[in-house]
């Protein structure tokens, strides 16, 4: 378990409501990580403002990786874990889009590392991120067109009967 | 690769090319080149012996393991995590378990705790075991790796003690550990305690201060402390560079708290002190070993392996057969009927090279509604343009194995 640090979450929280106002993001617990939902256009004001304070330093992007509602309004998402060193604390950012508008802005310019985590993102869940240096598929092929990570690209039927392979069929 | 290599390069417009008065060549390490080490492709771009640029092309062994995560209850992804590390799997097995149990709330007894300390550090002794080995033979002293490889084997056997298999181990349940360590596997336990510091000093003597051995590997693919920060190096990589960051003292999990040692720490950030961070931590390790033994020896409790989770782990098989309780959580266990609970964890462990997370979405089904390995070796690996731009080609090849890139990790 990650230590929890109460105190901290709610200056993070009042500073970024005072900075940004209650209407463009959402706070909650989960398990031992505060974790908080914010608009698309905020997001990089805001991970530029925990990077940059003097304070904060979240400056260490662990991960970052898309996910898939399918069926709501805003259904495609990427999740970023933060890390600051100096208070040892971990924050979990979150936010999503319309599945007509799969423009994001990029991390790169904050964290370098983010870019092949970006790669991964936009070939497993098509999110394009501007401003990216390289936004090439990574780890399919290059002639892939669909997004495989999405909910509604489907892994092979497990009951399926038109395979005739006496040896490796089902 | 279905393209041909010029379309490879032109896609990569940061590979700087060469003008009127200069050539370049273009050379082509990988996908199946002995100096790899595993199956990913580097192109580089050469100026006579010199590298000016590289494109790393990664993937050819993607085998989509958070998707098929996504039609796994939680106990068969296990197997999947095997596959990512295979240098050291154990430690993927219970970092995977540790998420789950987290989700869960699973309260782990100290007992449990301790016998994982003593698997995962075992699993640390033989990924850097065989990464150091391996930098030996980049740099032409094959002799060492015959001897440390051997030591490897002895490891492998207690895996065998304590789970049944080998590479692959699959080790671990939610909840604790398969069985308790069998007489024979303590047996074979102690003697890799007493033997292994014998082999480990006699390969320090091989290569620590050998004259060849340093020429060639100091100041070799160096990175500064910033910008393996920046680059999300995390592990010995990171350590080298002179971060002490270290998951088991920064959020201490399966009871490290409880062990005393030393994070060893490099100054430059080059391939010598990447190799002698991991050689420091093969010490370290030996000694959390044996404190977890002695710990384990104050105990009054020899016989709990597992947490009292009927309702995640698995009843002993004579009472499957003679008892309806036991039965039916057996039915329970298998076909997922258990609630679980609806929420986000992540979890990480100090990976053999580096931190290894899991972030689980879990929406109360059988299985995780999104699985997503923070994976070490692929976040580092694009640091690697950097680290060997205007260095000789041996030394690229000798970067690229001190970065323990293992290809099963990079592709997940």
């Amino acid at each position: 378990m990650f230590t929890r640090k109460p105190d901290l979450d709610n200056i993070i929280v009042n500073r970024l409501k005072e900075l940004f106002g209650d209407d463009f993001y959402s706070h909650e617990f989960q398990y031992d990580m505060l974790s908080l939902t914010v608009s698309k256009t905020l997001l990089m004001d805001i991970m530029g403002y925990l990077y940059e304070d003097s304070f904060f330093k979240y400056r260490f992007l662990t991960t970052l990786c898309g996910i898939h509602y399918p069926g709501t309004d805003k259904e495609l998402g990427v999740v970023y874990h933060l890390h600051s060193f100096t208070h040892n604390h971990r924050i979990r950012i979150r936010a999503f889009t319309e599945i007509g508008d799969l423009h994001w802005p990029t991390a790169t310019g904050l964290f370098p590392t983010a870019n092949w985590m970006e790669r991964e993102t936009y070939d497993f869940f098509g999110i394009i991120f501007d401003g990216h240096p390289n936004l090439i598929r990574i780890l399919n092929v290059d002639d892939m067109t669909d997004f495989p990570m999405r909910k509604n690209f489907p892994l092979e039927d497990q009951t399926r009967e038109d395979k005739n392979d006496s040896m490796f069929g089902r | 690769m279905t393209e041909p290599l010029e379309n490879i390069i032109s896609a990569n417009a940061d590979l700087v090319s060469g003008d009127e008065h200069r050539e370049y060549n273009t050379l082509n390490l990988g996908p199946t080149h002995p100096a790899t080490h595993g199956v990913f492709q580097n192109v580089m771009h050469m100026d006579g012996e010199l590298v000016v640029d590289t494109v790393q092309t990664i993937g050819y062994i993607h085998r989509a393991f958070e998707k098929l995560a996504e039609r796994r209850p939680f106990y068969q992804i296990t197997p999947l995590t095997d596959r990512m590390n295979y240098c050291s799997a154990p430690l993927n097995n219970l970092g995977w378990h540790m998420t789950v149990e987290k989700l869960l709330g699973i309260n782990i007894p100290k007992r449990v705790d301790y016998l994982r300390v003593i698997i995962m550090e075992l699993a640390r002794i033989g990924d850097h075991n065989i990464c150091n080995s391996v930098i030996g033979v980049d740099s032409g002293a094959l002799t060492g790796f015959v001897y440390m490889f051997q030591q490897r084997e002895k490891i492998y056997e207690i895996y065998e003690e304590i789970c049944g298999s080998r590479l692959t181990t699959n080790l671990g349940r939610t909840g604790g550990l398969e069985r308790n360590f069998s007489d024979k596997a303590w047996g074979k336990l102690r003697v890799f305690l007493k033997e292994y510091p014998k082999v480990l000093k006699e390969f320090e003597k091989l290569l620590v201060r050998n004259r060849i051995f340093m020429d060639r590997t100091i100041r070799v693919g160096p990175i500064s402390a910033e910008r393996a920060l920046a680059y999300g190096f995390t592990g010995p990589n990171l350590r080298a560079a002179g971060v002490d960051y270290d998951v088991r003292v920064m959020n201490p999990y399966s009871s490290y708290e409880d062990f005393d040692f030393i994070i060893p720490l490099g100054t430059n950030g080059d391939t010598y002190d990447r190799f002698m961070v991991r050689q420091e931590e093969m010490w370290q390790s030996l000694s959390i070993i044996q404190q977890a033994i002695n710990k384990l020896e104050k105990m009054d409790d020899k016989e709990t392996y597992h947490a009292d989770v009927p309702d995640f782990f698995l009843p002993p098989k004579e009472q499957v057969y003679n008892n309806m309780e036991a039965l039916i959580y057996h039915f329970k266990v298998v076909m997922g009927e258990t609630d679980v609970p609806v929420g986000e964890v992540y979890h990480c462990v100090e990976g053999a090279n580096g931190e290894l997370g899991f972030y689980l979405v879990s929406d109360g089904g059988r299985t995780p509604f999104r699985l997503h390995f923070r994976r070490p070796c692929f976040i580092y690996y694009q640091a690697l343009p950097e680290m060997v731009r205007g260095s000789m080609l041996s030394d690229a090849v000798l970067t690229m194995s001190s970065m323990n890139v293992i290809a099963g990790e990079l592709d997940a």
